[in-house]
């Protein structure tokens, strides 16, 4: 019988590409020959931006890169700048930030739990995470008064100090969060059907994924111990006790329960920081030769002018972002400006490795492994 | 008199239609009507009249349980889900199904630049009426029957062998790459999982030795030890399990939607269609939703008898029945529609898998034990 290949555009408006993606697909009936990835439909030139604005204008617009977790943007770019100048930040800044970072992750892995569910068919795991969610982006809505974009940390320190009845609150979402994981665990992990989705599909040799470029959980469920955290430590991470999630089997299983470890050791890591969290205290001026004023009234941020000149230079900067290595790399020429900031993306990395990870697979089989690479459009393009 | 004749008296009637004659004679004006139309030489008129009231009554039935499907899914969905569904168009939501045809018949009927036109239109209609023409043979109660059928169960299993047909017209009428793919899984589906089904049933046939849906009713009629009612379910549990499943993916309903798979083809074999042709896939499905619970309550759980039934007044009897019969049909499509909202959706290959290498074998298996131990005298 004579058979033909099919060409199948699948994007960039379609229900499972999380955004506008274009897969172009070339398929022997069910089965996909060759996979190829179009980006780019929501490039919106961040990076040349960053050219155009002075250091502390650019933070708003990380929050749009990876729009699910604003936090850790914000903090990777803050970071490099912070290096680039040499600014010192407060200890009890450093620990909101940690906070803030933890509970992004939470946030971050939420989503994509619900969505890898919604593109399996399985409608209520979404409802459930976007339930929580909603109670932590109260909790971020507290914070900083946005609830997916914050613009919250910023060079030197964080913008405002927590709230009062904050962290009554975290606790109590993290103490719920212990049980709903447990809930979802048995909604999801144990389904027979599940597993059948999952198990040994998008399989990729530990040697494969890093030689694509993947990191994050994505990458440690690889088999790849590769935590950011651990091998370069920033922040206040050296002095909390975590461990780094990792899974062996390669498969999209194995990336999903990468994630469920994660939320579990975020919670731990959550519990520690507010255990540790220094006390506020007033802020002191008097260095920087300015006397006590009533905007700042604790010690979260370092004083110093809004527009700053880093010394001539550069910087490359990472951090752990919820889906990966998250790296800042700004070049400074000595003006108010950054000369070039370029950023690697945790998506764009990991989204690469998809077309040799479902080559031989089907459609649902794409879908599924899509799912646990978790990848967000903004992020991808830039 | 009347009245107590028939509040005491033992009467049980063939199909609707006999009852219908029943009620007229009884309020006393069958007579005068049938004779006006004798005197006219046009008898068969009236009988034509009395079908076609059956038929009405029996499509707003059906329209009205569609209509009411449509909002309970949203309900236990919301229910699974820690949410409201919809509460806004009248008591909690009730009339949203009426928003909803008011909303889908506004809408533009786009046929595609490139599709086969006549093909494209006929499609919805070959997918709808065979969804409606299975309530036919459909048990509601005792007496409650369009048409007693001796070769029921052969009919709704032929009719509902229609809609795969209809299905691929649709998918390759659209000109559109995830329908064609959507019309294709269907038709696969669809074939591997009315063998299982059919075999499973075949085995209730060899206990009734009928085909007929009101004698496979009787049959189940009465009790063991006085309190175990005689249904299927427990001389056939691998049947009905067996024919449960292969029911939910002929409903075409998750974890077997591969007609749609919303994530992976769009919308599948009417991704192309709009406002009311639309409309006839979403009520067929739902019409197949009702009849197919209705059929594996038929088979399995006794249709509409229930222990201890027979005791009741006789007048009591058709009305008591069509309850008993809805109350479990509606559990069966509650469990459809839990099921839905609990597991994700299975691979089309491991759906095939399923269907020719585990079920059919465990349902000639069951076929060749029930007919042996039949045979032997066990039962």
């Amino acid at each position: 019988m004579k058979t033909d290949e099919l060409l199948i555009n699948m994007g960039p408006v379609h229900p499972s590409t999380h955004g506008v993606l274009r897969f172009k697909l070339t398929m022997d009936g069910e089965i996909i020959k060759k996979c190829e990835i179009v980006m780019g439909y929501l490039h919106r030139g961040t990076e040349k931006l960053g050219e155009m604005k002075t250091y502390m204008q650019f933070v708003p617009y990380t929050d749009r890169l990876d729009y699910i977790s604003a936090f850790p943007n914000n903090y990777a770019y803050v970071k490099a700048v912070e290096e680039l100048a040499g600014i010192e930040v407060p200890l009890r800044a450093e620990y909101i930030r940690v906070l803030t970072l933890e509970l992004n992750r939470i946030v971050n892995h939420l989503v994509m739990l619900g969505s890898l569910l919604l593109d399996l068919g399985a409608s209520t795991m979404i409802m459930y995470g976007f339930r929580e969610r909603e109670n932590a982006l109260a909790l971020f809505d507290m914070l900083c008064g946005a609830r997916m974009t914050f613009n919250y940390i910023k060079p030197g320190g964080v913008r405002e100090d927590m709230p009062e009845g904050f962290i009554p609150k975290l606790n109590e979402f993290i103490n719920d969060m212990d049980k709903r994981i447990d809930d979802y665990e048995q909604l999801i992990s144990g389904n027979e059907i599940f597993m059948g989705r999952m198990k040994g599909i998008g399989v990729m040799s530990a040697q494969d994924a890093i030689n694509y470029g993947m990191t994050g959980p994505s990458l440690r469920g690889h088999g790849v111990n590769y935590d950011i955290r651990k091998l370069e430590p920033y922040s206040v991470y050296p002095d909390l006790d975590f461990k780094v999630c990792v899974r062996n089997e390669g498969d999209s299983f194995a990336r999903y329960m990468v994630r469920i470890d994660e939320m579990r050791e975020s919670l731990h890591i959550l519990r520690q920081v507010v255990d540790a969290m220094p006390p506020a205290k007033p802020a002191s001026l008097a260095k920087y030769g300015i006397a006590p004023m009533t905007g700042v009234p604790t010690a979260v941020s370092t004083y110093f002018p809004r527009i700053f000149t880093p010394p001539p230079g550069e910087v490359y900067s990472r951090i752990e972002a919820p889906k990966g290595e998250l790296g800042f790399y700004i070049v400074s020429d000595g003006t108010i400006k950054p000369y070039r900031i370029k950023i690697r993306s945790p998506s764009f990395c990991n989204l690469t490795a998809i077309p040799k990870m479902v080559e031989g697979l089907m459609i649902p089989d794409l879908i599924a492994a899509f799912g646990t690479i978790d990848v967000v459009l903004g992020d991808v393009d830039r | 008199m009347l009245f107590l004749a028939m509040w005491t008296g033992d009467i049980m009637f063939a199909n609707a239609y006999e009852l219908i004659v029943f009620i007229l004679n009884f309020i006393g004006i069958y007579e005068p009507i049938n004779n006006i139309f004798k005197t006219l030489g046009i008898e068969y008129v009236l009988r034509i009249i009395i079908v076609f009231v059956e038929i009405a009554v029996l499509f707003v039935f059906a329209l009205l349980t569609i209509m009411f499907l449509t909002w309970m899914e949203r309900k236990v969905v919301a229910m699974v889900q820690a949410r409201y569904g919809p509460m806004v168009t009248g008591p909690r939501g009730l009339l949203q199904p009426v928003m909803d045809g008011v909303k889908l018949i506004g809408k533009e009927d786009i046929i595609p630049a490139k599709a086969d036109r006549w093909v494209f239109t006929l499609a919805p209609f070959l997918v709808f009426i065979p969804a409606l023409l299975i309530f036919i043979p459909l048990p509601f109660g005792e007496s409650l029957i369009i048409s007693d059928l001796n070769v029921g169960l052969l009919y709704i299993i032929a009719i509902s062998a229609v809609s795969p047909i209809a299905i691929l017209l649709a998918g390759w009428a659209s000109n559109n790459k995830y329908s064609l793919m959507g019309a294709m899984r269907a038709v696969a589906q669809d074939i591997s999982y009315t063998i299982p089904l059919a075999l499973s049933a075949i085995a209730i046939v060899l206990f009734t030795g009928s085909l007929s849906t009101v004698d496979i009713v009787t049959a189940q009629n009465g009790t063991w030890f006085g309190f175990i009612p005689k249904w299927f379910i427990f001389l056939q549990p691998l049947g009905f399990i067996l024919f449960l499943i292969a029911s939910i993916a002929e409903m075409g309903r998750i974890p077997f939607d591969f007609q749609e798979s919303e994530q992976e083809l769009v919308a599948g074999f009417f991704t192309e269609y709009s406002g009311m042709k639309f409309a006839m896939f979403f009520l067929a499905e739902y019409a197949h939703l009702f009849s197919v619970s209705a059929i594996v309550v038929t088979l399995f759980l006794g249709g509409w008898s229930f222990p201890y039934i027979s005791l009741l007044p006789a007048a009591l009897v058709p009305l008591v029945s069509l309850g008993v019969f809805l109350v479990k049909t509606y559990a069966v499509i509650f469990f459809a529609m839990w099921l839905r909202d609990t597991v994700p959706r299975v691979r089309i290959d491991q759906l095939l898998n399923l269907g020719w290498k585990i079920m059919i074998p465990l349902a000639l298996l069951n076929l060749l034990v029930t007919g042996f131990l039949l045979t032997v005298g066990v039962f």
